[in-house]
């Protein structure tokens, strides 16, 4: 694995549980990555005429828009995530505590919820350019305003609701980095930006490239934002090709494309950074934080404030207007049964997502094969799929596997088992480990990044066995990761909305199907309060979450 | 060890996820399971109705009709759907197409669906219909400069139009229900012309489209009716005053009408309440049903002689175009290729 150091390796274990890991992790990823399988494999069946007018129209289209949209996303995610994690880990100014956990606010907003908010705010029949137009005379044309609905606009939303992922992971690997490193940065000379560039930002790469891939990959499958934006991507492609011609098969391998691009970048992101080593010091040392003063306090301050507000407050406070005037007839009974019923999917699928994270990145860390890292990697690519795409790739099996059954029991017994799986929340919450596994895989992987072998190897030489290293050693070690894989999960499955939408059983809706049901008839008044549930659940983790936040001042 | 403590949390929700399928299928025999485009609450209060009426138990999936018949087709003869209802008559010509539908044949239905909203072997049936009609701004165009969908091609209306995006399937139907009639030629024609006079890039939704053409971004817009209708009864009160700033227009009523597109049903191959699906459409068809589709939702009754709503019948009585409906769905992909042709976004 990696060139210039020595690779360790493990004193021979004993061959039954390294044979169980392997084989454990190899079944498993197959098992996950089926629906993606399934996709990819649309490239083997024919092409049909359809690609022949999809080249010569609307192609370069595509593919112009999403590259733009990626680089734009990338950066934006980039800038909001790091510098609101480098102001809220590395420096001390009022409000910092609650900016910590305020900042993961806008992760709760469903983005294409966010682009209705803003449309109404900014559009030109909207309230801020009518006023413009009330208070200056001027007329349609007489002014320049910024077009919210254009590419440009759904970079910027879609920045503002995935930056946090950037956030939470590159805030943790400030924490855990090193202050003798940074420290030493300071003292030979070199400033608190200086010291930014040159050590942390190099140090918490790996955290970077997870947190701005999986900003990425979400950015890729997202639907609603750019088609109410009417940009055409690679996404909107996917479904025009699919609804609009009727051609699934061609949709599918559009997917699959899309696919194969993701994984190409990931492979090369990785391969660029396969010689160095990121971990930290054994020794948990307490960072002290750059106090700022001054106009620099109000400057950290107000880059804060002006994050949350573009990133929550605004968006949230024209869903409040619009949900004020009919709060009363929402909550019944039937809504309390969307809360329980998208919480207690959001609670399983994430720990599910967890717990297969743990398995497969540390399996990966035990035993780093070529087949282990390739299978880990394929798992993880569900991310990048459009969610209908992948439920529709979780749909095929299933329903295959089901009617093979019921055939079978048919022909032996003469009895009819029907469908088994089909239409459970089993499917449905296999669908969201298959579509979600890349988040908790992630944020586990980075952290286990960051700690060192040494450990492994201390711990194994007294003789402790990979599992209770892992129970003993890592859990403790990797808390702050543990907890920021479930949360990122938990609220990626409240909002989630296409797979719910096709996989889930009879009378089954969640908050996200309810907010979309009626934003989709353009009853925005009616869909925010079911979007501003979503969000309030989802404070709920996070504010859980803030108070064990990883970082010695707060835990004290 | 804090995670430990979870285990028993994790076993429990696992264990009722499993439990809930068991219990749909342990439901009684008298039921209809629906898998339908059309959403929740444009629909639920008519079942409920039917529920307690007859006492079959309706249970509901919703979601977008091609990922739902997408569902219905993979599961197979195993899957517990009887009926697929859509929004739109292509995902239903698309789904019998597919050999997912059955036949459903009643003295009662033919009388209840003309000829040519519902598929002539008697596999699905429209249930509503809606208009696609221009919208004109009140102070800015006469409506003597209106006349038909071809005449929004024409020089005059450069910089004027707004309509969404070309992904929307009424957009579709809108172009597939003129290639049936005018052919390629005309219709490729008709597209350069009527997107070279788009006033901006084609965005939002249908009630976006009204409110624009309200604040003077475009002056005419093509939208479906109904969007109008909410919007003046809207609870918001800068939805009714833009609503109120724009006049609604029949297209072609000189010609062969204005385009409708139904919302639909049909009973699937593998249902296995079969009667209860045809008695289900039966009563969508009933004429208070048909009322209600008019009162909540401003969608036009498909049974003749039933009389709309008072907010429909202030828009006047229009001619709609009388092709059968199952040609926009055998027309689609060609209509989405020559808006790909036309560059409509």
């Amino acid at each position: 694995m990696e060139v210039g150091t020595p690779a360790f390796t493990y004193p021979e274990p004993s061959p039954w549980p390294a044979r169980l890991w392997r084989t454990g992790i190899l079944l498993g990823t197959l098992l996950i990555a089926i629906p993606v399988l399934v996709v990819v494999a649309s490239l083997l069946a024919g092409y049909s005429p359809a690609w022949q007018h999809l080249l010569s129209t609307v192609i370069s289209d595509y593919v112009f828009n999403s590259i733009v949209l990626m680089l734009g996303v990338g950066l934006g995610t980039f800038s909001l995530g790091v510098s609101a994690a480098w102001l809220t880990a590395m420096c001390e100014f009022p409000g910092r505590r609650f900016f910590s956990w305020a900042l993961l606010l806008p992760m709760a907003m469903p983005a294409y919820i966010m682009a209705y908010t803003y449309t109404g705010m900014l559009d030109y029949a909207g309230p801020v350019q009518t006023l413009l137009r009330d208070t200056f005379g001027w007329g349609f044309g007489d002014y320049w305003f910024p077009e919210i609905r254009s590419l440009g606009g759904a970079i910027c939303m879609l920045s503002l609701v995935l930056y946090p992922y950037v956030y939470l992971l590159v805030r943790v690997a400030f924490l855990e980095q090193s202050t003798a490193v940074l420290e030493a940065s300071r003292n030979l000379g070199k400033t608190p930006w200086q010291t930014l560039f040159l050590v942390g930002l190099p140090l918490a790469r790996p955290a970077i490239a997870a947190g701005v891939s999986l900003a990425l990959m979400e950015t890729l499958a997202d639907y609603g934002t750019v088609a109410y934006f009417g940009v055409s991507t690679f996404t909107t492609g996917i479904f025009r090709t699919w609804y609009g011609l009727g051609e699934l098969q061609t949709a599918a391998q559009l997917a699959a494309f899309l696919l194969l691009f993701v994984f190409t970048l990931l492979i090369l992101e990785r391969r660029s950074r396969q010689r160095l080593r990121f971990h930290k010091t054994a020794v948990r040392d307490f960072p002290t934080r750059i106090s700022l003063r001054g106009w620099r306090a109000a400057l950290g301050f107000s880059v804060a404030l002006m994050i949350l507000l573009a990133g929550f407050l605004f968006p949230a406070a024209q869903l409040a207007v619009w949900g004020a005037a009919n709060y009363l007839q929402i909550f019944d009974v039937r809504f309390l049964q969307l809360v329980s019923n998208s919480f207690m999917l959001a609670a399983l699928a994430s720990f599910c997502c967890l717990l297969l994270a743990l398995l497969f990145g540390y399996g990966k860390r035990l035993y780093p094969g070529p087949a282990e890292t390739a299978a880990v990697r394929v798992a993880g690519m569900g991310y990048a799929v459009p969610g209908t795409v992948i439920a529709v790739g979780v749909l095929i099996p299933f329903a295959w596997f089901d009617n093979t059954v019921d055939s079978l029991l048919r022909e032996t017994l003469g009895i009819s088992s029907g469908l088994l799986l089909s239409g459970t929340l089993i499917a449905l919450v296999f669908a969201y480990v298959v579509r979600f596994l890349a988040v908790s895989l992630q944020t586990v992987e980075s952290g286990l990044a960051r700690i060192r072998p040494g450990i492994d190897e201390s711990a194994r030489s007294l003789g402790h066995s990979p599992l209770s290293i892992l129970r003993r050693i890592h859990l403790p070690m990797l808390r702050g990761s543990v907890l920021t894989a479930l949360l990122l999960v938990f609220v990626d499955v409240l909002k989630e909305l296409p797979t719910t939408l096709i996989l889930r059983p009879f009378n089954f809706n969640t908050l996200a199907v309810r907010a979309h049901e009626l934003a989709s008839d353009e009853r925005l008044a009616d869909a925010a309060l079911p979007a501003l549930a979503i969000v309030l659940i989802g404070l709920l983790p996070v504010i859980l979450m803030s108070r064990s936040m990883p970082g010695p001042q707060e835990s004290a | 060890m804090n995670r430990i403590r979870h285990w028993p949390m994790i076993r429990i929700l696992t264990l009722l996820a499993m439990l809930l399928p068991a219990l749909v299928a342990c439901s009684k025999s008298e039921t209809v399971n629906i898998y339908s485009a059309r959403q929740e609450s444009l629909i639920k209060p008519l079942l409920d109705r039917f529920t307690s009426e007859t006492g079959i138990e309706v249970n509901l999936v919703t979601g977008a009709g091609d990922a739902l018949l997408a569902r219905l087709s993979s599961e197979g003869r195993n899957s517990p759907a009887d009926l697929l209802l859509t929004s739109d008559a292509g995902n239903l010509y698309r789904a019998q197409e597919a050999g997912v539908l059955q036949p459903a044949i009643s003295a009662e239905l033919e009388a209840a669906v003309p000829e040519h909203l519902r598929s002539p072997e008697g596999y699905w049936y429209g249930l509503s219909l809606r208009a696609r009609v221009i919208v004109y701004a009140r102070d800015r165009v006469n409506p003597d400069q209106l006349s038909s969908y071809q005449a929004l091609a024409e020089p005059q209306w450069e910089g004027r139009i707004c309509v969404r995006s070309s992904a929307n399937i009424y957009n579709q139907s809108l172009v597939a229900g003129m290639l049936a009639s005018e052919g390629v030629e005309a219709t490729d024609q008709w597209l350069q012309g009527f997107v070279g006079n788009f006033a901006r890039p084609p965005q939002g939704g249908d009630r976006d489209q009204i409110k624009a053409v309200a604040a003077g971004q475009c002056d005419v817009a093509l939208v479906n009716s109904y969007y109008l209708g909410a919007m003046l009864q809207s609870p918001e009160p800068e939805e009714r005053a833009a609503a109120t700033r724009v006049e609604l227009f029949w297209p072609n009523q000189e010609g062969r009408g204005t385009h409708v597109n139904i919302s639909g049903a049909g009973v699937t191959q593998a249902a296995k309440h079969p009667e209860q699906a045809r008695r289900l459409i039966e009563f969508l068809l009933r004429e208070e049903s048909q009322r209600w589709y008019a009162e909540s939702n401003n969608e036009y009754p498909v049974r003749p002689g039933v009389a709309p709503s008072e907010l429909l019948l202030s828009w006047g009585s229009f001619k709609a175009d009388m092709i059968n409906v199952s040609e926009l769905g055998r027309l689609n992909a060609a209509a989405v290729m020559a808006m790909d042709r036309a560059n409509w976004k």
